[in-house]
């Protein structure tokens, strides 16, 4: 497990990105729900921690495919494969991530800082 | 409903037929596309894809293994329509009748007068044209482009990462002043001067030099710009003219209600082609971006199936993105509509700001050059509460 934050700087409607290999997006709906995702959009390098929340999806800043924070999949191009998804958990007050065992799938051009 | 034929076989097409799909229609489905290629992205052609950071693979629109469950007729162009009887005529001699149309025939790119057939000169809207300009400059030196919009200043751009000398020759103030406006154009123009490209604002040509291959550019005042490739980028027309015995409405597009509802009944019209009734401009109006087309598709889809029941809600302003060098430039809503336009977070200077563009004090447009993060919330701000322009 990856500690993110504390509970209390994540509020409601935000996220932050952890800078680890592959960045992790986490995010806090409106609803209370908490999801991370891979923070790469899966078109192009763009950071989707900085994206559009909705509900549970969320919309690339730049070019508005929308991935499912719960599934990962994604509702129509440039995008066309889903994100990954990862387990996150709160214990005392803490946000913490377990990362998923799953190969990432980054844009094109975008590697691990390990292969870059 | 049981045959619906979209004419045109990019983003808007794909997306129509796509949402026809999503939104119950299980009759046969026609997709009639006039270049061979499977529907591809086009705005990476004047950047990643020019630059050779991106592939022909990587363009796909198509998700893996998606079934659409259409029937597409690839390196066919539709040549006529009896709109009456939504007969089409196609180039291969056949016809297609059908019970619904979706023309998403887009537009083309608007050629130099005497330069057809000149070598070393191009235009940029599809993948072969994107090839060949690729070939292209990856042998010459000077490169002269012709207009400052969004092809012109991203070719400009992506040539001067692949090393090229550019001139970027412009009639008005500044590239990009016709989306921007001519206040925030100004350091987009000072961007591209510090990254090496010669600007020529305020400048007209005369003509493009050269035999059967170019060798320059004329300008209006005598002066001679020496050039081994020539990217002329001074807009594009709407595919129409396939229509003009249509019986439908044709104005700057296929005219269409805000519902994409052309003047025939079973007909619609959407992306680059189509000029949609926009409520809050009091006009019809062309979106060229291709945002537009992917918000329009789901809204013309509903508009067929329901036979235009169906309203549609008010549209949201456009939004557009650039990349030039390593800059995204975002922006949203009508410049034009402005009164005045300040920027409110970072420095032109220094390549990262954020400007707001007001009516009456009210925001109307948003520029982002590379302030991602602050550009989705005002975007989210003017789209959730919409511009009501004059």
């Amino acid at each position: 497990m990856i500690p993110a934050c504390p509970l209390a700087s994540l509020p409601r409607g935000e996220a932050i990105r952890l800078d680890v290999d592959p960045p992790i997006a986490v995010f806090h709906t409106e609803d209370g729900e908490f999801f991370a995702i891979d923070d790469t959009c899966t078109h192009q390098d763009a950071s989707l921690a900085d994206g559009w929340l909705e509900g549970c999806e969320v919309e690339c800043p730049l070019h508005a495919s929308r991935f499912d924070l719960r599934t990962g999949e994604v509702d129509a191009p440039p995008a066309k494969r889903p994100v990954r998804t990862h387990q996150v958990v709160v214990e005392d007050d803490v946000v913490y991530v377990v990362p998923s065992e799953a190969p990432p799938n980054l844009p094109p051009g975008v590697a691990l800082k390990g292969q870059a | 409903m049981r045959t619906v034929c979209v004419v045109g076989a990019s983003l808007a097409g794909l997306l129509t037929a796509r949402a026809l799909r999503a939104q119950g229609y299980a009759g046969r489905l026609v997709v009639i596309g006039e270049e061979r290629h499977r529907p591809y992205d086009r705005p990476p052609l004047s950047k990643d894809f020019l630059r050779g950071a991106l592939g022909e693979a990587d363009l796909a629109l198509e998700g893996e293994g998606e079934q659409l469950e259409a029937e597409w007729r690839l390196g066919v162009a539709a040549t006529g329509l009896d709109a009456a009887a939504r007969r089409i005529e196609l180039s291969d001699g056949g016809t297609l009748t059908a019970d619904g149309v979706v023309i998403a025939t887009g537009a083309a790119a608007r050629r130099l007068p005497g330069t057809e057939g000149m070598a070393g000169v191009h235009t940029l809207r599809t993948l072969d044209d994107a090839r060949a300009l690729r070939a292209d400059l990856l042998r010459a030196r000077r490169l002269v482009v012709i207009g400052g919009g969004f092809v012109g200043a991203e070719v400009a751009a992506t040539a001067r990462e692949l090393g090229l000398d550019v001139t970027l020759v412009e009639a008005g103030q500044a590239p990009m002043a016709a989306a921007l406006g001519p206040d925030m154009a100004a350091p987009i123009a000072a961007l591209h001067e510090r990254r090496g490209v010669r600007l020529l604002c305020g400048t007209q040509v005369a003509e493009v030099t050269g035999g059967d291959r170019v060798d320059g550019v004329r300008l209006a005042d005598g002066t001679l710009l020496p050039a081994d490739v020539v990217v002329v980028g001074i807009g594009a027309t709407p595919t129409i003219a396939w229509l003009a015995e249509s019986g439908l409405d044709l104005g700057d597009g296929v005219l269409c209600d805000e519902g994409g509802a052309t003047s025939a009944p079973g007909i619609v019209a959407v992306g680059d082609c189509a000029a949609w009734y926009d409520p809050a401009l009091g006009r019809h109006h062309r979106v060229e971006h291709w945002t537009g087309a992917r918000m329009r598709a789901v809204v013309a889809a509903r508009t067929l199936l329901s036979g235009g029941i169906e309203r549609p809600e008010p549209p949201r302003p456009a939004y557009f993105w650039s990349d030039q060098y390593d800059v995204k430039i975002q922006f949203i809503g009508h410049p034009h509509e402005a009164d005045s336009v300040s920027v409110e977070a970072g420095d032109p200077a220094e390549g990262s700001f954020l400007a707001v563009y007001r009516r009456e004090g009210l925001p109307v447009a948003v520029l982002g050059v590379n302030q991602v993060r602050l550009f989705t919330r005002w975007r989210r701000q003017l789209e959730t509460a919409p511009v009501q322009a004059g």
